[in-house]
Formats: C-alpha cells, sequence, structure tokens
C-alpha cells in the first residue's frame, strides 16, 4: 500500500470513530428521553421500562452508530499507534462544542473556547506524527504471519527492536 | 480520599481496556486492502481475542465505576478528571505497549488533556 492511501485510510477511520461515536451518543441520549425517566424500580416496571428501551427505534439507530464506532476503532488500532490514535480522536469533543454553537445556538463560555483551541492544537501536533513509527500493523505483520494468541509477547518485543529507525523510511 | 480512588478506578479501567484492546488488535495481520469482506474477516477475528474481550471488560468495569461516582460526585470535578486519561493513554503506550512515542506526540497529548479538562468544565 502506498504511503498516502495509508494516511488516507487512518483520516477516513478517524473521521468515522468522531462522527459516528457522536452520532451513537446523541442517538442514545434522545432514545432514553424518550422512554423516560425511570423512577419506579419494581420488577414489573423495570421490565416495561426495558421494553420501551428496547423497541425504541433510536436507541437500536444508536446501537449501530456505536457499533461502526468500534468497529472503525479496532480496524485503526490494528495499524495505527494507540498513542496516536487516543488522542487524535479527542477532536470530536472540539466538534461537538463547535457544531452545538453554529448549529443550536449554543453558548460557549471562555473556558470552553479555550478548551476547543488547545484539543485542537494538540490534535495538530498528534497529528504531524506518523500514525504507525513502530510500522507493527502495516508492516511487520506480514512477517510476522497472523500468529494465534499467547506467548506473542516476547514476539512483538524483537519486532518492535528496529522501531527508531523506522519512521525515516517513510519520510 | 474515595473521591480519588474511584477517580483512579474510573482513568486506570478505561485506559487498561483501551490498551488491552490496542495490545489484541496490534496482533492480527494488517486489514488490505479495506473492502467489505477483509472487514468481515477481520472483525471475525478480533472477536475471537481473549484480550479484545478482557480490554471490553475493564471499559464496562470503567464505565460503571464512572456512573457510580456521578451518581454522588460533583460532575463538574469527575469528568474534567477523567481526562487524565490521555496521559495515562501515552504513558501505557510507551510502556506496556512499547510504542514510540514522539515529543511532538507527548506534547500533543498534554494540549489535549487540558483541553479535554476545560472543554468539560461547566
Amino acid at each position: 500500500m502506498s504511503l498516502k492511501g495509508f494516511h488516507t485510510e487512518t483520516y477516513i477511520l478517524l473521521a468515522l470513530m468522531v462522527f459516528f461515536g457522536s452520532l451513537g451518543n446523541v442517538l442514545l441520549s434522545r432514545g432514553m428521553k424518550q422512554t423516560g425517566e425511570i423512577i419506579d424500580f419494581s420488577p414489573s416496571a423495570l421490565a416495561g421500562a426495558f421494553v420501551r428501551v428496547f423497541t425504541n427505534g433510536s436507541i437500536w439507530l444508536g446501537i449501530a452508530s456505536l457499533l461502526v464506532f468500534f468497529a472503525s476503532y479496532l480496524l485503526l488500532l490494528s495499524w495505527a499507534d494507540f498513542s496516536y490514535v487516543q488522542p487524535a480522536s479527542a477532536i470530536g469533543y472540539a466538534l461537538v462544542a463547535v457544531l452545538g454553537y453554529f448549529m443550536l445556538g449554543e453558548f460557549i463560555s471562555p473556558t470552553r473556547w479555550t478548551g476547543v483551541l488547545l484539543i485542537c492544537a494538540g490534535v495538530l501536533l498528534v497529528g504531524g506524527t506518523d500514525p504507525s513509527p513502530s510500522g507493527r500493523g502495516r508492516r511487520d505483520s506480514q512477517q510476522a504471519g497472523a500468529p494465534g494468541e499467547g506467548r506473542r509477547d516476547a514476539k512483538l518485543e524483537t519486532l518492535t527492536l528496529p522501531s527508531p529507525r523506522a519512521p525515516r523510511g517513510r519520510g | 480520599m474515595r473521591l480519588t480512588v474511584f477517580i483512579a478506578i474510573v482513568v486506570l479501567a478505561g485506559t487498561a481496556g483501551e490498551l488491552a484492546v490496542s495490545h489484541a488488535m496490534k496482533q492480527i495481520a494488517d486489514v488490505h486492502p479495506l473492502t467489505p469482506s477483509t472487514i468481515v474477516r477481520f472483525l471475525g477475528r478480533a472477536f475471537r481475542m481473549g484480550w479484545l474481550w478482557i480490554g471490553i471488560a475493564l471499559m464496562a468495569t470503567g464505565f460503571f465505576s464512572l456512573l457510580a461516582l456521578l451518581s454522588w460526585a460533583d460532575v463538574s470535578l469527575v469528568v474534567p478528571a477523567t481526562a487524565l486519561s490521555y496521559v495515562a493513554g501515552a504513558l501505557g503506550a510507551k510502556f506496556l505497549l512499547k510504542e514510540d512515542v514522539a515529543p511532538m506526540r507527548w506534547a500533543g497529548v498534554l494540549l489535549v488533556c487540558l483541553g479535554v479538562a476545560l472543554i468539560s468544565m461547566s
């Protein structure tokens, strides 16, 4: 795979994670509000609430969105570093705040604006690094094959040894 | 004191879960090219990894501890404090997953951590 395709796939999956993660939370929240507050904790009332929750369309759309989010997360982690994916996906916090401001006219305090700016700056810095400097996912896995589970730690150690030299090769 | 312990549980269990999931995914050969059938095969492999389920269990532990914590502690304190997950995640990535965390990435992680803390203050 070309370096360009690799970066494009990384960005597409990050975008899917951010979009479906936020959408899933919003849909679940809407669904739970539609089904009403749970005040009565008797078994029959809880059973009724359970049925209302799982016959609600928003809840199922929310669950579907979160499944897409999780699948994108797993795919991305198969080649990108965790220390890249975790901070990069924080851009979702900033996006949700900015969308709330422009689309819903929500008030954003100076403290929150400062937070949005810091997140954007942080994500830019993290995004400037190679998503996979040790190249474990994309390159070494071919050599390693796809071994079964267990006793893999030792093997991974040896695979990661050349990592400090790897980034230069990717330019 | 109880608050500190609970926040530590939320941050550490959640981060440990994500690290375990990441550890599992690093062991699967990369998906190339990304087509529906390679993705389905990848997910089939992923859900047979022990570390993935350990990760999901830990993430669930962190999530339910957060819910329990929110039932008695102040949201405006608890939610910003969970931004510490970004620092815990980067430390775990470096020392447990043996990732190369470049100085620029560290700087980014610290900014994101501060930013998430500020944005979630109410």
